[in-house]
């Protein structure tokens, strides 16, 4: 059960038709259990601080400036001016324009970027205005790259096109890393999403990615579960390590505990580490580090004792 | 590593008394002649009380509290016998915090288990019940169906406070009057029901608990002012029991043993179909008459399924019952543990492979690692007797008829598996397996509405859901 790059139509359909399907019930069932998994004392302060250091720290608004940039990037690098032990988040997430004010902001600092970039959030461009996009991001200064699949296309059952895009998106990646967004809100099924995830890690991609953050249904802990589930299998007969991350939706520091709870009992170790997951987050950080202060102090700090951006 | 720290529920927020009387007439009193057994805490042994040893005179006392109040019992109208149906199930729902540590720390089974599967179903069959007391006469059974009158009822120790919602509510919901007796190793949670019973201000005499062992529940089925016995337990007091009862005139229903075929055809959603099997067999310690403690999987998904399996099986979390984040509990008593290391040496022996993932076990306490053992045939002693112990038999099958003819192919007849994404094959599987409960795409799914109970030697009658009704009527 082999795909080649150059797989055709038929043999990607017949493979991803072969995986073998999600039950519905079952897999919401199986992340609601482990939802009620008891994190305290240091295993919370430990899964609070490896929750930091996993954050793509992300605005991708219209009202986004210079400014704003800039100072996302300033948190990025410091979440907790008043602690320095606190540790920093993994990456910065702007859309293409904002990548040079970011890059300059966060020279030097080890905090990645990332931009999304191939017609964000609809993905319905054409697919030179996609890879434009793509190289422009990635010349500006973008080492991580978050593209949107076309979920027309593979909705429509086209998934070479799908394959032959994200193949051609990894290209004009150049060293980049890419994350593939699958929009699985849009995709229906958790049959989509294990196909969807398989589509992606066979055409090139480093990270699978749920979701844009701009649909109704975002990251959800089932949906994590399966793409989780499709990094393990792949890795077992691919070998070869896909991250995975959740955006959109995820607020709360319990929030982020399940995720890792669900990572550790269902992929371990590998990927308990921002080279393999990351959280796609705006409001998450803050309450991470109002939990973080908690747990030090014992006491719940104001929320003007944490920064706005 | 991401590892747990301990999170334990506090035991503190239940009061256990050092001794516990009978439960005859609305009130507590010890035994007539005093003798006493000890309830202990599987999980280290330690003695939690003293608990009063009901003899013949207590039973008949018992038996005589119930029959004096079941002429008024049976006389209220339904909707009246519902509202304290209504309220014993409200109760427990405000002390299910401090009656699923009861349960956790008598049984030994996990506090997830306790506080997410068995206070919120026990609390749900009261509900339940409480609905039907005033319908009965639209349940089926004709215009105006009548109770039994007295109802002796014996039920294990694997789901304590479960097991007495099935056997309790459904009976005063029917106008039936119930002495119950729980199993030895776990009176505490019945007891602490009694203490509910007051609360809810049942008339006395209505509800009556008498503790003890075999002796006691062997006299309560015989006793000749019992209208009605129901059972619930091993197959080999079953048949003790049916042989008594016969010819007495009394109602009968027996729910017993199983050896389930859980059967995963290869074009199963494998994951869950993991998570199933593993709910399937070490759920309560695999201390489950339902369990699925026969695997068939379709020979071309053997090994896959098996290394999947396994994997998750190294994910089991086996220790403190009271920690929140465990998996796997105690086992429940010294006896039950010595039946299960015997059935697994002789699994061993007659050349199964056996495997359990790494899994420090407690020093002390009556502990299990769940096991699983490969290369099983129809043949071997692991295959056919109940085991009730966190121990999976897989075999494998290689055609639907196949799985069918060995799924039936056990003197039980409780309950069955089916995992396959095809919707045409789940009904044709399902309608030729002999087995109670069937279940699809999922295992140990229990909900008040539904009837359970065996065909063969896992017994007869049914409990649950309308049919659970004409057990308790005439």
């Amino acid at each position: 059960m082999t795909v080649t790059v150059s797989a055709g139509l038929s043999d990607l359909r017949s493979f991803l038709h072969g995986l073998p399907g999600v039950d519905k019930v079952g897999v919401e069932a199986r992340a609601a259990a482990l939802a009620t998994r008891s994190i305290k004392t240091s295993a919370k302060a430990h899964a609070i601080d490896l929750a930091i250091r996993m954050v793509d720290l992300t605005t991708l608004e219209g009202a986004d400036t210079p400014g704003k940039v800039r100072a996302l990037c300033a948190k990025a690098r410091r979440p907790d001016p008043a602690d320095s032990s606190c540790p920093p988040v993994a990456a910065i997430c702007v859309y293409p324009a904002m990548v040079p004010v970011a890059a300059a902001a966060l020279a030097g600092s080890g905090v990645h970027l990332a931009s999304v970039a191939t017609a964000f959030p609809s993905g319905q461009a054409p697919l030179e205005v996609k890879l434009a996009d793509t190289r422009d991001a990635v010349a500006a200064g973008a080492d991580e790259i978050d593209m949107v699949i076309s979920r027309g296309a593979f909705l429509a059952g086209e998934y070479s096109r799908v394959f032959d895009e994200i193949v051609a998106v990894k290209e004009a990646c150049g060293g980049a890393h890419l994350k593939v967004i699958l929009e699985t809100g849009e995709l229906g099924t958790y049959d989509n999403v294990r196909r969807a995830s398989w589509l992606a890690m066979l055409a090139g991609a480093d990270f699978i990615k749920t979701s844009t953050g701009k649909v109704a249904v975002n990251a959800t802990l089932p949906i994590t579960l399966v793409m989780l589930e499709a990094v393990r299998d792949f890795r077992e007969r691919h070998g070869r390590v896909i991250g995975v991350k959740p955006a959109g939706g995820i607020k709360t520091t319990k929030d982020a505990v399940k995720y890792l709870v669900l990572i550790n009992e269902t992929v371990g170790d590998d990927w308990l580490t921002p080279d393999r997951f990351r959280f796609g987050a705006s409001s998450l950080l803050n309450d991470l580090l109002m939990q973080r202060t908690k747990l030090t102090t014992g006491h719940y700090a104001g929320p003007d004792y944490f920064t706005l951006d | 590593m991401f590892e747990y720290a301990p999170a334990p529920e506090s035991r503190s927020v239940v009061d256990i008394a050092s001794s516990y009387g009978l439960f005859i007439d609305g009130s507590f009193d010890g035994g007539k002649d005093g003798d006493v057994f000890k309830t202990i805490n599987p999980a280290t042994e330690e003695v939690l009380a003293e608990v009063a040893t009901a003899g013949p005179e207590d039973v008949d006392r018992a038996v005589a509290a119930a029959r004096r109040a079941f002429g008024s019992w049976s006389a209220l109208p339904g909707a009246e016998r519902a509202k304290y149906l209504f309220r014993i199930a409200r109760i427990i729902q405000e002390r299910s915090r401090e009656l699923a540590v009861l349960e956790s720390l008598d049984n030994g089974k996990p506090i997830r288990d306790s506080r997410d599967v068995d206070l919120p179903l026990v609390a749900a069959h009261f509900f339940y019940y409480a609905g039907w007391a005033d319908k009965l006469a639209y349940a089926g059974f004709g215009p105006d169906p009548r109770p039994l009158g007295v109802a002796a009822q014996v039920i294990p120790w694997n789901f304590p406070l479960l097991m007495l919602a099935w056997k309790v509510a459904p009976a005063l919901a029917t106008g039936n009057t119930v002495v119950l007796k729980p199993a030895e190793t776990t009176p505490l949670s019945a007891l602490f029901f009694a203490d509910v019973c007051r609360q809810a201000e049942l008339p006395p005499g209505v509800v009556n608990i008498v503790t003890g062992a075999g002796d006691t529940g062997a006299y309560l089925v015989a006793h000749p002012d019992v209208d009605k016995v129901a059972f619930t337990g091993s197959t080999e007091v079953g048949r003790e029991i049916a042989r008594t009862v016969s010819g007495t005139g009394k109602r009968l229903t027996l729910e017993l043993g199983g050896k389930a075929a859980n059967i995963v055809f290869d074009d199963a959603p494998i994951d869950q179909a993991v998570e199933g099997i593993v709910n399937g067999i070490f759920f309560n310690q695999g201390h489950v008459c339902c369990a699925g403690s026969r695997l068939l999987v379709q020979e071309s998904l053997f090994e896959p399924l098996i290394d999947s399996l396994k994997r998750r099986m190294a994910t089991l979390r086996v220790g403190d019952p009271l920690d929140k984040n465990t998996d796997i509990g105690a086992i429940n008593s010294a006896a039950q543990l010595a039946r299960i290391r015997e059935l697994s040496e002789i699994g061993a022996s007659e050349g199964a492979e056996r495997w359990s993932p790494e899994c420090p076990l407690p020093d002390r306490g009556f502990w299990f690692a769940p096991t699983i053992f490969t290369g099983v045939t129809q043949a071997h002693r692991i295959a056919r007797e109940e085991i009730f112990g966190p121990v999976l038999s897989v075999l494998t099958f290689r055609t639907p008829d196949e799985a069918v003819a060995k799924a039936n192919n056990t003197p039980y007849g409780l309950s069955a598996g089916v995992w396959t994404e095809k919707g045409s094959r789940i009904l044709a599987v399902a309608d030729r397996l002999r087995a109670g409960v069937v279940w699809a795409n999922t295992f140990n799914k229990f909900d008040p509405a539904s009837p359970f109970g065996g065909y063969k030697e896992s017994g007869y009658g049914r409990e649950g859901g309308r049919h659970g009704l004409e057990a308790y009527l005439a």
